[in-house]
């Protein structure tokens, strides 16, 4: 443990903590400071300054968990210690993990036999998961092409451009073309027609999502497998599919068992879901799961050998917690599939109280579908007075953290407001929000009548093409309304340029 | 929150935990169960069975931190719910990491301006750190090169044998080939002339290790920058050093502040450091720093707007937990230079008190240096009757964690014990360690060199023939099968797969 030195001042350690020196000084922010602090005075400092973040609970822009039950969160404390990868120390939780794949295999269908182990991984999230999988089908594409004597240095993948950034990042790193099926209004996933369109022989992939962020919306699977099967029919590609159901992993299998879109697809190698959404686990934790064996190029395997077994494992991060899958399993043996069920069940019905609140106020249209993500992404039906940014700023001042984005290519001009409903957003709240955004709408109405906000609109050309009545009347304003206007202007501008910085 | 049905048996709740049906019924392996449990059954089902994982504190093989004051502890679970990547909604939090990078990059001198801000990020650890620094180096020689009309498909890198399985990763997956310079028998790291022999106008950078994780030892990254310098003007190929202080970014600036290793030697362009090793935080940070903007090619950067302000992100993995890097923010304000420098000289000490108890014994060469991270490899003077491996096993038995491994090549037929000594492996503990140390061979010299025979002949390498044939009960057979296919599972075992 740390021999501290005795500090100069021996009284030091008898002041209070917020009567102490060290929170009149401010704090260090390039260097690293000479001295050491006690440990109090360090805990307090830094527990005040993050007062200051947002409430993770009311924090509505994100699909991650952030309530967990109290025995979970002790399970988690006691094992905040364990480096995961020590496999070889701690086989318990490395058990614990292969269970989890074999859970999560069985949930998707995976063809595997009674006794047979899955072929997965836990990953810190949907963005190693996704790496992961988009690895192993350009090492098989590869492998494939060198076979045929073809050139193999241009592989592509073709998703919609509602994907999600971890794609891009994907293609960027691992130097892959990312092909996107564009969007149109009122269609905001990938279109399997267009998609298998764009397929060629340079195709590692088509990837498909479960629960578009923006609007989570499921993409039709089904259609694109079976479209995808008929030409590779024709060219003998054999080109597979992959499916990104980071949200609707843990969706699909309670509330909609009968829609086909995992394993039970032939074309589907490999499934990437992330446990920190709705598998109901804190930050930090996704799997990938592939179809089988013959799916994952054995040379991307390292292979460890413990306890006298094989311990295969394919992952970036080597070092990293075990509290999160030690949480997972928790999860999946503490409600079972009636609890994730109900979990699911209540989400909708939720979603559904938000949803019909909104529409009773008659000022907004909703664009999710009421199949998919349990969300509600909702724009305003005129936005010439005042936009859904300002009423995204507006619910700030209650707490609330509702996000307002532009849709991606060729739907830019669209914005809409999304609130996710996790397990933990309760029906009350869901009330509550309503009255406020209502509030909120009779605030900016009253607002407006007094004096005209016509000019901040027309600077902020980002998100909408019909401007037509031309607000350029100069209105004497008061210093704080300038003030007002041009942080909500350059707010505006800032989040438009915003990309789907969201899970 | 969940509505769970009652169960059937409707008093079930009633019952005591253990005398619960759901203790008595065999937990499900492969596929999830049909219905809820209690949360109390699954917390002491968890519980218990985890109680078979070995003690990570008295894993002595890891330089991942195990303890950390109950002050941090406390924020830790207060920032369990936060997702880091909410930059927007948790700007504070976005702010530490910040405020971590540049005290980081200040700690390894880079050239910065007094309120200029560093170029770095904190990642899940140093593998990401690694990934990320290699494809700046990959994607800038890339850029170099199709600038010189040249072809640009055959990266490569040179480092030691001795470098961790996160290089090979990186290899593997971003296709780029890995150039080792082979260890031998008494030099255990990177032989800086070697190295420099082996660059030639593919490669995209040379990585020294500061700690290497067979023995502790420092790489001569002075020596590797002069010839690179030398090398580099004769060629012009310009090509950078990357320096993984993995385990020593963290105990080099407090002990050895005259070393020079990082950004003050002009080759070096990117640092790696883990959060979690030496910089005493628990698993899954961190932080690799770029001497300045150049180096970290542009394209490679996401940009993320938020509060005005431009937040560029570049790494792997996106959604991630809050608490490591807020832990790392508490250790560095809450020890200061001081406090590191106080850690560093006392994990010393207790390397020595252990050094120094192993020597006493008669039985051990020391492997590791006094210089370096405060670790001790050690190996037997004699291992013809019993191996490291053996000394390994027995010590599980008393509690500790001590692993054995074979060098890589071409030094594989030495094979060494390594004790990790971290801040809270105190010197009492160091003492208790000897003594069970000599419990253990005691007890070894005692067993029949029969067994160790059995094991010599199959292992192949490192024994003369001993062929006697002894009758043997049915309980020292099954001990021989036991032992003979753990050193076989051992030595096959991946020899850098610990931190």
């Amino acid at each position: 443990m740390v021999v501290t030195k005795t500090i100069p001042d021996s009284g030091e350690q008898l002041n209070c903590t917020f009567a102490s020196r060290y929170v009149r000084t401010s704090l260090p922010k390039f260097r690293m400071p000479e001295q050491p602090i006690p440990k109090d005075a360090a805990y307090q400092i830094i527990h005040d300054e993050l007062m200051l973040d947002g409430n993770p609970r009311l924090n509505l822009a994100s699909f991650v968990t952030t309530w967990m039950e109290p025995e979970c969160d002790k399970l988690i404390m006691a094992s905040i210690n364990k480096n995961y990868v020590d496999m070889d120390e701690y086989p318990v939780t490395t058990e614990l993990q292969n269970r989890c794949v074999n859970m999560i295999a069985h949930l998707f269908n995976a063809p595997i036999g009674e006794t047979e182990t899955a072929v997965g991984v836990g990953t810190v999230g949907s963005s190693e998961a996704i790496v992961l999988a988009g690895l192993a089908f350009k090492r098989k594409w590869q492998q494939k092409r060198k076979l045929e004597g073809k050139p193999y240095d241009k592989p592509n993948i073709v998703t919609g451009a509602n994907v999600q950034v971890c794609w891009e990042k994907f293609a960027r790193y691992f130097e892959v073309e990312l092909k996107e099926v564009k969007l149109t209004e009122g269609y905001y996933v990938m279109d399997p027609v267009k998609a298998v369109e764009m397929v060629d022989e340079n195709t590692i992939c088509v990837a498909a999502i479960l629960g578009s962020t923006l609007n989570g919306e499921f993409e039709d699977v089904k259609l694109l497998n079976e479209l995808l099967t008929q030409k590779n029919k024709e060219t003998g590609w054999n080109t597979p599919i992959h499916v990104d159901a980071a949200s609707g992993g843990f969706i699909a299998p309670f509330l909609y068992p009968d829609l086909e879109w995992d394993f039970r697809l032939p074309l589907v190698k490999s499934i990437n879901v992330s446990g920190h959404k709705y598998g109901l686990v804190y930050a930090g934790i996704g799997w990938v799961v592939w179809r089988s064996k013959e799916d994952l190029p054995d040379e991307l395997i390292f292979h460890i050998n413990y306890l006298g077994s094989d311990q295969p494992t394919f992952t970036l991060n080597f070092s990293k917690g075990s509290s999160q899958i030690i949480a997972q399993y928790y999860q999946l043996i503490r409600l079972g599939f009636e609890g994730y069920k109900n979990v699911m069940e209540n989400c909708m019905e939720n979603a559904k109280v938000l949803k019909e609140g909104i529409m009773k106020m008659g000022r907004f249209d909703i664009i999710s579908k009421d199949i998919g993500v349990p969300l509600v992404a909702f724009l305003l039906k005129d936005s010439s007075k005042y936009t859904v940014f300002e009423i995204s700023e507006n619910l700030r001042r209650f707490g609330w953290i509702v996000p307002a984005y532009t849709m991606p290519p060729n739907a830019q001009h669209i914005a809409v407001l999304r609130v996710v409903i996790r397990e933990d957003f309760s029906r009350s709240l869901a009330e509550r929000l309503i009255s406020d955004i209502q509030k909120v709408l009779e605030e900016m109405d009253t607002h407006l009548d007094r004096s005209s906000t016509r000019v901040a609109h027309v600077t902020a050309t980002v998100d909408e093409t019909h401007d037509g009545d031309g607000g350029k009347i100069a209105v004497k304003k008061s210093v704080r309304e300038s003030h007002d206007e041009i942080i909500k202007h350059w707010r505006r501008l800032v989040d438009g340029l915003k990309t789907n910085g969201v899970c | 929150m969940v509505l769970s049905k009652t169960s059937s048996e409707s008093d079930v709740s009633l019952h005591s935990t253990f005398a619960s049906r759901y203790v008595r019924t065999s937990l499900p392996r492969f596929k999830m169960p049909e219905n809820s449990i209690p949360k109390e059954a699954a917390y002491q089902i968890i519980n218990d069975e985890l109680m078979l994982d070995g003690n990570p504190r008295l894993n002595l093989a890891s330089f991942v931190t195990t303890w950390m004051e109950p002050e941090c502890d406390k924020l830790v679970m207060a920032a369990i719910n936060k997702n880091y990547v909410d930059m927007d909604e948790y700007p504070v939090t976005t702010e530490l990491q910040n405020r971590c990078v540049n005290m980081i990059a200040h700690l390894f001198n880079a050239p910065l301006g007094e309120s200029e801000t560093a170029v770095g990020v904190g990642t899940v650890g140093s593998s990401e750190a690694i990934m990320l620094a290699g494809l700046a180096f990959k994607r800038k020689w890339q850029n170099k090169r199709k600038a010189e009309g040249k072809p640009c498909d055959n990266p490569n890198i040179v480092t030691g044998a001795n470098v961790q399985v996160c290089w090979e990763k990186f290899a593997r997956y971003f296709e780029v080939e890995l150039k080792e310079v082979k260890l031998r028998d008494g030099y255990y790291v990177m032989d800086p002339v070697k190295a420099v022999e082996m660059v030639d106008e593919n490669t995209i950078c040379v990585a020294a290790i500061l700690g290497s994780t067979l023995n502790g030892e420092f790489e001569d990254v002075k020596l590797l920058n002069d010839l690179l310098v030398q090398k580099n003007e004769e060629t012009g190929w310009d090509t950078p050093i990357h320096v993984d202080a993995a385990s020593g970014g963290f105990i080099a600036p407090f002990l050895y502040p005259e070393l020079e290793w990082d950004f003050r030697l002009p080759l070096v362009k990117s640092i790696n450091v883990s959060g979690h090793k030496y910089g005493l935080v628990y698993a899954g940070i961190g932080w690799v720093i770029w001497r300045s903007k150049q180096d970290l090619p542009e394209e490679l950067i996401f940009h993320i707007n938020y509060l005005g302000a431009d937040q560029p992100t570049f790494t792997l993995n996106f959604s991630k937990g809050s608490s490591q890097i807020i832990a790392q923010y508490y250790q560095l304000i809450r020890l200061g230079y001081e406090g590191y420098k106080n850690i560093m000289e006392n994990c010393q000490e207790n390397a020595m008190v252990l050094k120094e108890g192993l020597l006493k014994t008669g039985r051990f060469n020391i492997v590791s240096k006094d210089n370096g991270v405060p670790l001790v490899a050690f190996s037997l003077k004699d291992n013809s009757r019993h191996n490291e491996f053996a000394v390994s096993d027995m010590l599980r038995r008393f509690g500790w964690i001590v692993p054995a491994y074979t060098m890589p090549p071409d030094a594989q037929h030495v094979t060494v014990l390594r004790v990790v000594i971290r801040e809270d492996f105190s010197r009492t503990l160091a003492e208790r360690l000897v003594v069970d140390i000599e419990k253990v061979l005691h007890e070894l010299d005692t067993l029949p060199a029969k067994i160790d025979a059995m094991m010599s002949v199959s292992a192949g390498e490192d024994k003369g023939p001993n062929g006697g044939v002894v009758k043997k009960t049915a309980l020292e057979t099954q001990r021989e099968i036991t032992t003979v296919w753990r050193k076989f599972v051992m030595e096959r075992k991946k020899t850098n797969g610990v931190c």
